[in-house]
C-alpha cells in the first residue's frame, strides 16, 4: 500500500514539531526517515499511524493507497507500529502479547482460539523466536523484545508497517544482525515499512530510500547513493557521512571572493609528502593522531595557517608509505569537494592539478582560502 | 519511579565524591546518637500506645475481652464503620483511577490544579471538611430545606458520615496511582490502540494490570484511613450510640464513661487493622517488587 502525505503540520504550544512535510512512499518500499533528535521523525511516523493528529484536519491529508485516513484513529488504518522501546505488555506471555491483535477483533470476526494459536507460531517463527511463547518479556533479551515487537506488529496483516528506531537501544552487533535480517525479512512480505532512525548507516545501508529531516522540515528525499553523493544543503552533507568543513572557496579570482564553507569526505582527502611536487590546489597541514586500527587509516590533521583540524582517510598500505607520525607536515590534495554558495550546490574534482567542475554553472579558476 | 529515584541516589552519591569524609564514615557516636533517636521515638510514639491498647483491652482477662463484642452498640459502630468504608472505598476507587488516568494520560487545561486539589485534604483537617457538610446539607445549610422535602437525611445519618469519610480519603488511590501511572508512559496503551483494541480494553487489559499493585495499596490505606475516620464524622454523625457512632467515635464515647475495657477492646480491633495494614503493605511492596 503506497502511503502519501500531505502538508503535514503539527504544533505543540507553540512549538513547531513539524511544517508543511509532504512525503510519498511507493508501495512495497523500506523508507528510512532520518534526522538529528527533535527534528519531527516521531511525529510524523505518528501522524502517519493515527496516534497523533496534523493541526488542521482540512489542509493536511494522509493518504493510504489514495484512500483519504487524515481522521481515522489508529486501528482503523491497518498499520503495524513498533515502538522505540518496545511497549511490549510486560504483564501478558510473548504468545499473548502477539495475540492481543487478533483478540480484539470483535467476536464475528475473531478466528477461532487454535487458529490464532497457529497464526502465532507463524509469527514467532517468522522471527526466529520459535518455543519463547510462554516467557515474559522480561525474561528476554532486547533483540528478542524487538522481534516480539515486530512479530506483535506484524499479526494483523498491515498493509503498513511503521518502525520507530527499532534498533536503537541494541548494541551495535545485534544491531547489524537484525538490520540485514528486517532487510530480506521486508523483502520477502512486501510490506510498506518507514522506520526512524538518527544512525545514518543504518538508513544508508537499508533504505530504498532515505527521508533527510532537520529542524521540523524535510530537507532531500533519495536512495541512499543520491543523498550520499549528492547532497542538495550543507545540513544533508554534514549529517550523512564523516566530512571536513574548511572556511575557504572555490571561484575564479577576480570576482565572488566571498567566504564559504568547503566540504571534503575524508576518503576524498589525499595525503603525500611535504616535499612532494604540488599545484595550486593543495595545503599543508600538520599531523595531530594517527589511527591505524581497523579497515582504513584515519589521520587527523591540522592546517597550516589556520589551524583548522580535519580528517583523511587512507589505506593502510599507504599508512605505512607515508610513515606518518604526529608533528610531520605533509601536502593535502581534495579529490572531491563541495559547497554551497547561495544555497546552490557546487561539486568538483581535482585531477592532475586542474579543477574538473561537475555542474554547468561553475566556472571556478581556483580555490582560496 | 524508580529510575528517579536511582537519579536522585546518583547525583547525592556523586556530589558528595569530593568531600573527603562521607557521611557513612561519620564518627561513631553521631552514627550511635542518630539511630538511638530514631529508635527511641518510635519506641515512645508508636509502639508504646500500640502496646498500651492491648495491654488495657485484656487487662480483665480474654473472656472480657471478648465479651465486649456482644455489646449491640459496640457491634452497630463495628458494623457502621465497615459499611461506611465498603462505600468511601469504591468512590475513592473510581475517583482515583479516573483522577490518575486524566491526569497521566491526557494534557489538559487545569491539569496541575487538579492535582493541587486531590491534595486538599491531606493539607485540611478534616473538622474543616464536616463542616463545610454541614453548612451545605445541613437543617439551615444551602440544601438542608430542599433535603427535607425530598425527606432525605444527610447530615446526622449515614449519607453524612459518608461524605465526611470519602471527603478525608480522596488523595490516596490518585496519589498511589499517579507516580506508577507517569512512569509507565502511554506507548503501551497507544499499542493497543494500534493493535484496533477498544478504550475499555485497552483499559481492563493493559492499563490496569501494569497499575494493579500500586492500585491494592492505595485501597488498603484508603481502607485503613476510612475506618480511622474520625474528626470530620465527628462533627456531621451527631453521635448517636446505635445509630451514627462508628467505631472511632464510639471508642471515644466508651472511654468518657470510663469503660475502659470496653473502649481499648474495640480500639485493638482499629489497631489490628493497623497492622494488617502494614503487613500486606510489605507483601505489596516485596510482590511488586519482583516483578519488575
Ligand atoms: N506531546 C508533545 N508535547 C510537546 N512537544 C512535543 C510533543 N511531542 C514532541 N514534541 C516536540 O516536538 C519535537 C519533535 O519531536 P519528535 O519526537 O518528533 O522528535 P524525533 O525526531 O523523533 O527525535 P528523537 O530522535 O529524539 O526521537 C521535539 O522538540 C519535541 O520536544
Ligand atoms: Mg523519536
Amino acid at each position: 500500500m503506497s502511503i502519501k502525505a500531505i502538508q503535514i503540520s503539527k504544533t505543540f504550544g507553540t512549538f513547531k514539531a513539524l511544517e508543511n512535510v509532504s512525503l510519498e512512499v511507493p508501495d512495497g518500499k523500506l523508507v528510512s526517515l532520518l534526522g538529528p533528535s527533535g527534528s519531527g521523525k516521531t511525529t510524523l511516523l505518528r501522524i502517519l499511524a493515527g496516534l497523533e493528529f496534523p493541526d488542521s484536519l482540512e489542509t493536511s491529508r494522509v493518504l493510504f493507497h489514495g484512500k483519504d485516513v487524515t481522521a481515522a484513529p489508529a486501528g482503523r488504518r491497518g498499520v503495524g507500529f513498533v515502538f522505540q522501546h518496545y511497549a511490549l505488555f510486560k504483564h501478558m506471555t510473548v504468545e499473548s502479547n502477539v495475540a492481543f491483535g487478533l483478540n480484539s477483533l470483535p467476536r464475528k470476526e475473531r478466528p477461532a482460539k487454535d487458529v490464532i494459536l497457529t497464526r502465532v507460531c507463524e509469527l514467532l517463527q517468522l522471527v526466529h523466536l520459535d518455543g519463547l511463547g510462554g516467557r515474559y518479556p522480561s525474561e528476554l533479551s532486547g533483540g528478542q523484545r524487538q522481534r516480539v515487537a515486530l512479530a506483535r506488529a506484524l499479526a494483523m496483516n498491515p498493509k503498513v508497517l511503521l518502525l520507530d528506531e527499532p534498533f536503537g537501544a541494541l548494541d551495535a552487533k545485534v544491531r547489524k544482525d537484525l538490520r540485514r535480517w528486517l532487510r530480506t525479512f521486508q523483502e520477502e512480505i512486501k510490506v510498506t515499512t518507514i522506520f526512524v532512525t538518527h544512525d545514518q548507516d543504518e538508513a544508508l545501508e537499508l533504505a530504498d530510500e532515505v527521508v533527510v529531516m532537520n529542524n521540523a522540515r524535510i530537507e532531500q528525499v533519495g536512495d541512499p547513493q543520491t543523498v550520499y553523493d549528492r547532497p542538495v544543503s550543507p545540513f544533508v552533507i554534514e549529517f550523512l557521512g564523516n566530512v571536513n568543513r574548511f572556511v575557504a572557496g572555490v571561484g575564479s579570482e577576480t570576482k565572488d571572493r566571498e567566504k564559504d564553507v568547503l566540504y571534503v569526505r575524508p576518503h576524498d582527502v589525499e595525503l603525500e609528502p611535504e616535499d612532494h611536487e604540488t599545484h595550486a590546489y593543495a595545503l599543508k597541514a600538520k599531523v595531530q593522531h594517527v589511527f591505524s586500527a581497523g579497515n582504513y587509516g584515519r589521520v587527523a590533521l591540522e592546517r597550516v595557517g589556520t589551524r583548522e583540524p580535519f580528517e583523511a582517510e587512507v589505506s593502510r598500505e599507504r599508512l605505512r608509505e607515508l610513515d606518518l607520525v604526529p608533528g610531520r607536515v605533509v601536502s593535502v590534495i581534495f579529490r572531491h569537494v563541495r559547497l554551497f554558495p547561495k544555497g546552490e550546490f557546487l561539486e568538483a574534482d581535482i585531477r592532475d592539478g586542474s579543477l574538473v567542475a561537475s555542474t554547468s554553472s561553475f566556472s571556478a579558476k581556483t580555490m582560496y582560502s | 519511579m524508580n529510575s528517579h529515584r536511582h537519579s536522585k541516589q546518583h547525583r547525592v552519591r556523586s556530589s558528595a565524591l569530593p568531600q573527603t569524609r562521607s557521611a557513612t564514615t561519620e564518627a561513631p557516636w553521631v552514627r550511635t546518637v542518630l539511630i538511638s533517636l530514631a529508635t527511641g521515638f518510635l519506641a515512645l510514639f508508636l509502639l508504646m500506645p500500640l502496646f498500651t491498647v492491648f495491654i488495657e483491652a485484656f487487662r480483665s482477662g480474654i473472656s472480657a475481652y471478648f465479651s465486649t463484642f456482644e455489646d449491640r452498640f459496640i457491634r452497630h459502630s463495628i458494623r457502621l464503620t465497615l459499611l461506611t468504608a465498603a462505600v468511601a472505598v469504591p468512590l475513592n476507587l473510581v475517583f482515583g483511577v479516573a483522577a490518575a488516568w486524566a491526569v497521566t494520560k491526557f494534557d489538559f487545561r487545569g491539569k496541575s490544579l487538579l492535582v493541587t486539589i486531590i491534595d486538599l485534604p491531606f493539607a485540611v483537617t478534616p473538622v474543616i471538611g464536616g463542616m463545610i457538610f454541614i453548612l451545605i446539607f445541613g437543617a439551615h445549610g444551602y440544601l438542608g430545606p430542599w433535603l427535607e422535602g425530598v425527606n432525605f437525611q444527610v447530615v446526622f445519618a449515614f449519607p453524612g458520615i459518608v461524605l465526611a469519610t470519602t471527603f478525608g480519603t480522596v488523595p490516596f488511590i490518585a496519589r498511589e496511582l499517579i507516580p506508577v501511572m507517569q512512569a509507565q508512559g502511554r506507548d503501551e496503551e497507544y499499542a493497543a490502540m494500534t493493535m484496533g483494541a477498544s478504550g475499555w480494553r485497552t483499559f481492563f487489559k493493559v492499563t490496569l494490570p501494569n497499575v494493579k499493585w500500586g492500585l491494592f495499596y492505595g485501597v488498603i490505606l484508603c481502607n485503613a484511613r476510612a475506618m480511622g475516620e474520625f474528626g470530620g464524622v465527628e462533627v456531621v454523625s451527631g453521635k448517636i450510640s446505635g445509630k451514627t457512632n462508628t467505631m472511632t467515635l464510639q471508642i471515644q464515647q466508651l472511654y468518657f464513661d470510663y469503660a475502659t475495657v470496653p473502649a481499648f477492646a474495640t480500639a485493638s480491633l482499629l489497631a489490628i487493622l493497623a497492622l494488617l495494614t502494614l503487613l500486606l503493605k510489605n507483601i505489596v511492596e516485596r510482590l511488586s517488587g519482583r516483578e519488575s
